[in-house]
């Protein structure tokens, strides 16, 4: 999800246009495909571009911003470039992962959820990336790296400009 | 698939004869180099293994018989990637991109096995070679797995040649439903996701039940932390769970499928996308299947990556693009699940294990097992255990021949502490209890439960208030705020387990504990909600002495709660070379060069970098 979007480009609706059209009988049970979409073409879940969604289908806007904060892959705010996402799954906690959580947040200097101020990282803890057997693993958008300790982390996000 | 001259079959007859045209297609010289494209594999970097074969393959000219194919997890996960070449199953394992030009003129060529790539058996010093033979494989009896590590999952023609597809074909050919389901009932099998209900029984009902149309649901949203069967099932060998499906909705009466896959998974979703769109074009998912009256679409959908959507009622709200919130249950799904009509869901494992009892009858699956428990599990074997992987072994096996024998006893020859299953919402079990055998029953017993397959090890380093703080945290998070309990409890229990592992735990916080759980078990919505609880019920159970510890004596025994232990420097393995004084950031660390250094416990923060950085593991944590 590195193609962020600025504000004015948001407004262009013809992307939303394109998925809006390749639905039929578009209704409340596509809700979940529509966001999902509409975040890939636009990087993110743009406010303006949520509410045409809401008066060309339909569907309230109510509806449609309880079910954009509830899941945890939409996001209402433009990304960073890159994408770590640290897991915290069971296999990765008993190897030592909640320390590669907080070496991310020394190097990054944010929270989980944050994006780091000159939007190169957005970083994300998830609750299993489902490959246990490279305790404890992060990636970096679509990269694994496996097997980590604190100390390889800074060396690894320096990869990426 | 058009240049293999397959079209839409319009009969039974016509699927049979294009396998027979496969099989004899296949000549018995030709080689085949199988690259495990398992998750793993591909997080080592197994598709570039595969086009570099590929490349090669090309290049050796067309009087040499070879192909090669992606094929789905082989299981030994700790060893990949994993490449076999047949005829033959050669086994090779750690494959590095510099090796695939090394087995392709030793193995495909010549005809010659490449001992340095082959798996070395610990216990007697000895290469194996081919997969079987080793420990690992051994034990484990695979039904649901059988296609992995066989088949080229994005291509149908494989999976007919393999016998796919006959377990539709013969309940077309025709079962009647009531046929069907009585086989599935006398198979025993009972759901692989975790609740294990028996899935018969759930047709049956849903088969009986008024309303139309009917849904069938396939749950891939697997989201068990330290789990990943289904994501391997749904990748490695996706018509399997198609066909297990095409099953189920003939036998309830059902028109319409839907499947759920976990936003994490987008190679699941690809994959499963390509094999629902080559069995449309054969004519085997849609209108009138195999020339029959029989009618099936599948819909694939994504997940918003919300871990109580794998529970049924939630998934089938977020379907209808709500949040993904659960129901009670006192209407069953099975009466008014999706869209408020009858709707028969099931996991990914429970349906790919279908085909097998409709090809080989319900009799032989029910013949392996435990009385109550029948068939096989898939586990994946995770944590410090030595062979991390997938595996899948008969019920009623015990949990030490797994950890021991498929896995190879605990990592660096540390001790045994727990084995944690059923996910989040399983338990804890210690040491005297690995001779347990793994059942339903036995599970819940112990204060565990089956889940969904999560198998993680723990080793005597492990701290286990902190991962009863870590599951409680995790569900925290998770928990969809409906109902009151799961809300409130699990962050009031949160509070007590940080207090806890502060070192500022209070004599009555083990009760109250407890207390909260049985709360939750009582009174929440959800069986998310009301298991929560397992993973501290069942660490209070068999590790009552360190929750004790660390509320009475301010003590971590594991080492792992910070506070709760001190940094010391062994004076006869330091030897002075002041590393951990360099980089001590409170300068806690004082010593002249050569001579053993000291640590201030007065000005030490237990930051742990002195015991990170020391090259002579003279650091000690106690």
């Amino acid at each position: 999800m590195s193609n962020t979007v600025g504000t004015e480009a948001c407004l262009d609706t013809k992307a939303l246009d394109e998925i809006l059209g390749s639905i039929p009988d578009v209704g409340g049970d596509d809700l979940v495909p529509i966001l999902q979409q509409v975040q890939k073409a636009y990087g993110y879940l743009p406010k303006p571009i949520l509410m045409t969604v809401s008066e060309r289908t339909g569907i309230a806007a109510a509806r449609i911003f309880g079910v954009a904060t509830f899941y945890e892959q939409f996001h209402l705010e433009p990304h960073g470039r890159h994408t770590v996402r640290c897991c915290r799954g069971t296999a990765c906690h008993v190897r030592g992962g909640p320390g590669i959580i907080e070496a991310i947040k020394q190097a990054l200097g944010v929270e989980p959820g944050e994006t780091t101020e000159d939007m190169r990282f957005t970083f994300e803890t998830v609750a299993c990336l489902g490959t246990c057997f490279l305790a404890p693993v992060i990636m970096v958008n679509n990269d694994y790296f496996g097997n980590l300790n604190a100390r390889k982390i800074k060396s690894i996000l320096e990869r990426y400009t | 698939m058009t240049e293999l001259g397959i079209k839409r079959f319009s009969s039974l007859v016509e699927l049979e004869g294009m396998r027979e045209k496969l099989l004899n297609s296949r000549s018995a010289s030709a080689k085949s180099i199988h690259v495990c494209t398992g998750p793993g594999c591909v997080a080592k970097g197994s598709f570039k293994l595969y086009e570099i074969f590929c490349a090669a393959v090309e290049g050796a000219g067309s009087d040499v018989q070879v192909q090669a194919k992606c094929v789905g997890c082989h299981g030994f996960c700790e060893r990949g990637p994993i490449v076999v070449i047949e005829p033959g199953g050669i086994f090779y394992q750690r494959v590095e991109e510099p090796d695939v030009a090394e087995i392709f003129r030793e193995t495909v060529l010549g005809g010659r096995v490449v001992e340095r790539l082959l798996y070395e058996d610990p216990n007697t010093g000895k290469k194996v070679e081919k997969a079987n033979e080793i420990p690992f494989y051994k034990v484990q009896e695979r039904i649901a797995l059988s296609g992995n590590g066989l088949l080229d999952p994005t291509e149908i023609s494989d999976y007919i040649a393999e016998g796919g597809y006959t377990a539709l074909a013969k309940v077309l050919s025709p079962m009647t439903p009531e046929e069907v389901i009585s086989e599935v009932e006398l198979s025993g099998l009972r759901g692989r996701g975790g609740g294990g209900f028996p899935t018969g029984r759930k047709w049956r009902s849903c088969r009986q039940a008024e309303g139309s149309p009917k849904y069938v649901i396939c749950n891939g949203d697997e989201g068990d932390p330290g789990a990943f069967m289904d994501r391997c099932i749904m990748e490695g060998n996706p018509h399997s769970v198609i066909e297990g499906m095409l099953i189920g909705a003939y036998a309830i009466g059902s028109e319409h499928g839907y499947i759920y896959v976990r936003n994490e998974y987008p190679l699941s979703v690809e994959r499963l996308k390509n094999a629902v769109a080559q069995a449309k074009e054969l004519g085997l998912v849609g209108e009138t299947i195999l020339g029959s009256s029989f009618s099936f679409d599948i819909r694939i959908n994504r997940g918003g990556g919300a871990f109580v959507c794998g529970e049924s009622t939630a998934l089938m709200a977020s379907l209808e693009g709500r949040p993904g919130e659960p129901r009670a249950k006192y209407v069953h799904t099975v009466e008014s699940g999706f869209r408020g009509k009858p709707t028969n869901l099931n996991n990914v494992e429970t349906w790919a294990n279908i085909p097998h009892i409709i090809n080989r009858g319900g009799k032989w699956f029910a013949g392996i097992g435990t009385e109550k428990s029948k068939g096989t599990k898939v586990f994946s074997l995770v944590g410090n255990v030595v062979n991390t992987g997938l595996v899948e072994v008969p019920m009623g096996i015990t949990m030490r021949r797994i950890i021991d024998e498929i896995g190879g006893g605990i990592r660096d020859g540390k001790r045994f502490k727990a084995v944690q299953t059923g996910g989040p919402s399983g338990g804890c079990i210690p040491a005297e209890h690995l001779d347990a055998r793994v059942d339903f029953e036995e599970l819940t017993k112990l204060g565990s439960m089956m889940g969904s397959g999560g198998m993680i090890v723990m080793d005597e380093e492990t701290c286990m208030v902190r991962v009863a703080k870590y599951f409680t945290d995790f569900l925290q998070k998770e928990s969809c705020g409906k109902c009151t309990p799961c809300r409130e409890g699990l962050a009031q229990m949160l509070y007590i387990l940080d207090r806890i592992t502060d070192g500022e735990g209070q004599v009555g916080d083990i009760e109250r504990l407890e207390e909260l759980g049985g709360l939750l078990e009582g009174t929440a919505l959800c069986a998310l909600g009301k298991t929560a609880a397992n993973p501290v019920i069942s660490t209070i159970r068999y590790f009552r002495d360190e929750y004790d510890a660390h509320i009475l004596d301010g003590r971590c025994p594991a080492k792992e709660c910070r506070g709760l232990f001190r940094y010391e420097i062994d004076p006869e393995a330091c030897n002075g070379c002041g590393i951990c004084l360099k980089n001590c950031p409170a300068d806690a660390i004082t010593g002249e060069k050569k001579v053993p250094h000291v640590i201030n416990q007065e000005k030490c923060t237990l930051c742990g970098t002195c015991w990170e950085k020391c090259p002579f593991t003279a650091v000690l944590k106690v």
